[in-house]
């Protein structure tokens, strides 16, 4: 029962205003990062803004978002952040968000891990149907992850994205609670 | 250039003028069939102070990132629903588009066809957007039929992402894009 926010690599903590917002803020100068987590424009945050972002994201206790840091289980090294957001508990249907705004911890399996333990949360703690989420079509990498959890494509929006001068999808993707508990049998 | 934008044969698209027209889409949002075709928010009627409240909340939200009409026929200046295009992304040319025909005698008129047309001219060529979505229910066939004859197409099925009558259902999101809209 202990264990349900831990992976095998990384474990889900509480977010902290006063001690992430500076390396929040650093990541988002990272222009790549900000481009692969959303389509608003990329665009620095100030230590002050990612303050406001954790308290009206992650520390409140709206009960419609869960969000969460991501901490290695080897160092205790705070890496990225997911979330579940927009949570529909009528229908059990729910959007999930994830960044590993640390280059050197992407495409290693944290990202991968840090999902398998959310939706193990959405699943078996908030008792919902299904976990959506939506992914860029030049974010190939995360399409992978996404489908090594369990997600599958649901659907692409067309050029739903104007990035480098050229136009991309959105791919939309989804896990119903069925699937999951299957892939949890193997 | 004088191409009327506001102004279809049946219909015209006004700015919504809650204080005339609380009392009308409060008793619209107490007819179920329709709260559920128009969101997956669970049904509950709104009074017309509610409905007013609703309306300040929206106009504090960004005036360039939301356009919202009413709808009233030109005969006899009635309202009869509303369209809104919302979730604008300007750096993508992205939207989204929403539209309800309030009291069921007036579907089927061809109201909603004119104000779709209307405001998909104004996504197009007012607000220059490269594409514009709209969202249904796989249970409202009619809004699924009415998309596609506007020329949407289906791009995405989320399965089971509404729950209702004891039956889980899709969300059907559609498309349309600039080079396939036809004025």
């Amino acid at each position: 029962m202990n264990t349900l926010l831990q992976g095998e690599l990384v474990r889900l903590v509480a977010a902290s205003a006063e001690k992430d917002a500076e390396l929040l803020a650093q990541w988002s100068r990272d222009s790549e990062y900000a481009r692969l987590l959303d389509s608003d424009p990329a665009h620095p945050q100030s230590v002050r803004r990612a303050k406001e972002d954790i308290q009206k994201w992650m520390e409140n206790e709206s009960p419609d978002n869960f969000g969460f840091m991501i901490r290695t289980l080897a160092d205790d090294r705070l890496i990225g952040f997911v979330g579940l957001d927009g949570i529909r508990w009528t229908h059990g249907d729910t959007f999930v968000g994830i960044g590993i705004g640390d280059p050197e911890y992407r495409g290693n399996g944290y990202g991968t891990d840090a999902m398998r333990v959310i939706l193990r949360y959405a699943f078996t703690e908030l008792n919902l149907h299904r976990v959506s989420l939506d992914v860029f079509e030049y974010n190939p990498r995360a399409i992978r992850s996404y489908e090594k959890a369990g997600f599958v494509v649901e659907g692409r929006q067309r050029q739903a994205l104007n990035r480098d001068g050229r136009r991309w999808d959105v791919i939309y993707m989804g896990i119903l609670r069925e699937e999951w508990e299957r892939q949890q049998e193997r | 250039m004088n191409t009327p934008l506001f102004e279809g044969e049946l219909i015209r698209l006004t700015p919504p003028d809650p204080d005339r027209d609380a009392e009308t889409e409060s008793m619209w949002t107490h007819d179920v069939e329709y709260m559920r075709m128009l969101s997956a928010d669970p049904v509950r009627p709104l009074s017309p102070a509610l409905i007013k409240k609703k309306y300040e909340e929206a106009e504090k939200e960004k005036a360039t990132h939301r356009y919202h009409f009413a709808i009233r026929t030109r005969a006899d200046d009635r309202l009869v629903g509303f369209v809104r295009l919302d979730h604008i992304e300007w750096n993508n040319g992205a939207s989204q588009v929403t539209l309800g025909v309030g009291d069921p005698n007036d579907r089927g008129r061809g109201f909603g066809a004119e104000a779709l047309k209307l405001i998909l001219r104004y996504a197009f060529a007012e607000l220059n957007l490269h594409r514009v979505t709209a969202d249904t229910h796989e249970y409202n066939e009619r809004a699924l039929r009415f998309l596609e004859r506007a020329g949407f197409v289906v791009e995405v099925r989320r399965r089971q992402a509404v729950h209702r009558d004891g039956k889980r259902w899709d969300v059907i999101k559609l498309g349309l894009l600039r080079e396939e809209y036809k004025p």
